[in-house]
């Protein structure tokens, strides 16, 4: 509809200072345009796309079983028959690399998104409340982030023991005082804005503030964190499955791979190069997305 | 002119509560710990009459921003807190409410525009969604009729185009547009009271008259009461028919506009007055009041304007003025005006 000079409620056409700004673009297309504008983000979707149906499709992409052993094909080269060869005892590396990426994958997303979940619950918490909540929430954290990742880990599997949710428990332990930090801070400096003080005055409730005023507010560098942490989950799973904590030999993990891979360097350097090769892909693939996804949360980018 | 059906819901001329709408008793704010405490605001009494638009007209540390955050329920504490008095809004004793009852009149019965245009709206929410929320939150209203009234606010407020404006995120939007668009949010639910904390100031001088001519607008349409907080007497005698001039945390003047700027009693209003440029004498020095305004806590007795008061006697440094009735219209804090004189 259009505005007659004069009409209602309209000062006069003459004294808007912006008449023109672009058209407003839908949301959807926005998003879309956001996420399949750049080449970097199409190639880590699509990657990410990737791992996640080969990791889904597993048992039905893999050429062999993951742990059958061959004494007469140890050691072989890239051929036909083995596309990245075989390890020390024979076993397929594709195949052992498809099935590893089920516990990789799972490790790696599930362990950063649940530490990002309750990292801001805690953090926030601290940061709005102040006072006593947050003295005794910063120095749980404190506590909990003076040891290290891999003994806070150890420490906890060794008390649970080392089946699947008690290692994704384990890891998400370890990553929660990163994510409390920072959400710790970023709302702290969140809760100085005006805006904030603007939403009390039009009457919201404290609940209603948090997640409607100060969480999409701070959401940005927990996205880039939690997509940074994917590497360091899936890392940490490889160095518990070294220490025999994480996924148990013979089934394989990405993280496992490496390591009897690193065992048998001389014999066959490809378990290595394999393993190493996806982990990487995959973390900068999720780096590349957390940035895109970043850019779409943020409006100031988005022009 | 007509008015949009949605917005025709003025505030009813004569209120079902006798009495002035806002009625504040002695109020003193405190800060910091309890013994040690500074006084920032120090016996505050006035009242505003529904329909009304007051001044409060004050420097920088007067007092006149926690006077207007004290009605809102907004000191922030600790350190702040309400050490005496009274906030009483249609008779009913704010102060006294629960805290989980003050945001059902936050928005609804009182609501406040801020200083900062810029950094008062939140950057990730399109202005659609957060007048909205305002609406969502103390009226029952279905989804399409919400963005009615959404539309209606923002033409009310002249912003062109607002269908198109709803989706927009604040940074679209320039200083000028963005206080349009917080008052927008104010009077999304028709406020009895609409407290205007110096919402020109961080704005240039044009866009500063449209925001003037656009309260004057509200006023007329929704018949808002206005309660506005400003460092710039003109500004008040463009909105305002009283004002109320604080000084070091305590109320000196009260009068109505032409009477204060036809004879200002105290001698602060006067510094005050004598110090806006006028045109015909643009070669002159202009006027300034000696000294600065003293720290809060630091006069324990006596008048606190008596350091920097060309007209001050003896009495004025034992005795502290309360507000002294001059004439029906005018009250002043000082001993002078009231008649004494050693």
């Amino acid at each position: 509809m259009t505005i007659l000079p004069g009409s209602v409620g309209t000062l006069s056409a003459s004294d808007d200072i912006e008449h023109a700004i672009a058209p407003e673009p839908g949301r959807t297309a926005l998003l879309k345009d956001m996420l399949f504008g750049q080449a970097s983000t199409i190639f880590a979707f699509s990657v990410v796309v990737i791992f996640l149906l080969v990791a889904i499709l597993a048992p039905w992409l893999a050429p062999y079983d993951p742990l059958a052993q061959s004494v007469l094909s140890i050691n072989k080269q890239p051929s036909w028959a083995h596309w990245l060869g075989t390890d020390q005892f024979g076993r397929d590396v594709l195949s052992r690399m498809i099935h590893g990426s089920r516990n990789s994958l799972l490790f790696g997303l599930i362990s950063p998104a649940l530490a990002a979940f309750f990292g801001t619950i805690l953090g926030v918490t601290a940061g709005y409340f102040g006072g006593v909540v947050d003295r005794v929430i910063s120095r749980v954290v404190d506590l909990l982030l003076a040891f290290p990742e891999l003994l806070l880990a150890i420490m906890i599997a060794a008390v649970l023991g080392g089946a699947f949710w008690n290692i994704i428990a384990v890891i998400t332990v370890a990553f929660i005082p990163g994510f409390a930090r920072v959400a710790r801070a970023s709302t702290l400096a969140v809760k100085q804005e005006p805006y904030i003080e603007a939403a009390v005055a039009v009457g919201l409730r404290t609940p209603t503030i948090i997640i409607r005023h100060v969480i999409p507010n701070i959401s940005a560098p927990i996205l880039v964190l939690m997509t940074l942490w994917v590497a360091s989950a899936i890392r940490l799973e490889a160095s518990l499955s070294f220490l025999g904590i994480g996924t148990r030999a013979p089934n394989p993990s990405w993280g496992n791979i490496i390591r009897d891979g690193l065992n048998n360097l001389f014999g066959s350097p490809w378990p290595i190069i394999a393993a190493g090769f996806a982990i990487t892909c995959v973390v900068l693939s999720f780096n590349l997305m957390g940035d895109a996804v970043r850019d779409v949360l943020d409006p100031e980018t988005t022009r | 002119m007509t008015i949009a059906p949605s917005l025709s819901r003025q505030q009813p001329v004569s209120s079902t509560h006798p009495g002035p709408l806002l009625k504040v008793e002695d109020l003193s704010i405190e800060f910091g710990p309890e013994g040690t405490a500074v006084r920032v605001v120090e016996g505050v009494s006035f009242s505003i009459d529904a329909g009304a638009a007051v001044g409060i007209v004050g420097e920088s540390g007067s007092g006149k921003s926690m006077t207007s955050l004290a009605v809102m329920g907004l000191i922030p504490s600790p350190p702040g807190r309400i050490a005496t008095g009274r906030i009483l809004f249609e008779g009913v004793d704010l102060l006294g409410l629960p805290r989980s009852r003050m945001p059902e009149i936050r928005g609804r019965d009182i609501a406040m525009i801020f200083q900062e245009p810029m950094s008062s709206l939140n950057p990730v929410m399109t202005i659609g969604d957060q007048i909205g929320e305002a609406i969502k939150l103390h009226e029952k209203m279905g989804r399409e009729e919400r963005r009615q009234r959404i539309i209606e606010l923002l033409k009310l407020v002249g912003i062109p185009d607002p269908e198109r404006r709803l989706g927009a995120y604040p940074h679209q939007f320039s200083g000028g547009m963005r206080q349009r668009v917080m008052i927008a949010m104010a009077v999304a639910c028709n406020p009895k009271l609409l407290i205007a904390d110096e919402p020109t100031t961080a704005l240039d001088v044009t866009i500063q008259a449209q925001v003037l001519e656009l309260m004057h607008k509200i006023r007329r349409t929704l018949n808002t009461t206005i309660l506005l907080i400003s460092h710039d007497l003109g500004v008040i005698a463009d909105i305002c028919e009283r004002v109320i001039v604080m000084y070091a945390g305590k109320v000196v003047e009260d009068a109505d506009v032409k009477t204060i700027f036809r004879s200002p009693k105290h001698p602060y209003t006067r510094g005050l007055l004598q110090s806006i440029p006028r045109l015909k004498d643009e070669n002159t020095r202009l006027y300034q009041i000696p000294g600065m305004v003293p720290l809060p806590g630091t006069i324990k007795q006596g008048c606190p304007f008596f350091p920097r008061c060309p007209d001050r006697i003896d009495k004025c440094a034992r005795e502290t003025p309360p507000l002294l009735e001059i004439t029906s219209q005018q009250k002043a804090a000082c001993w002078v005006s009231a008649g004494a004189t050693s």
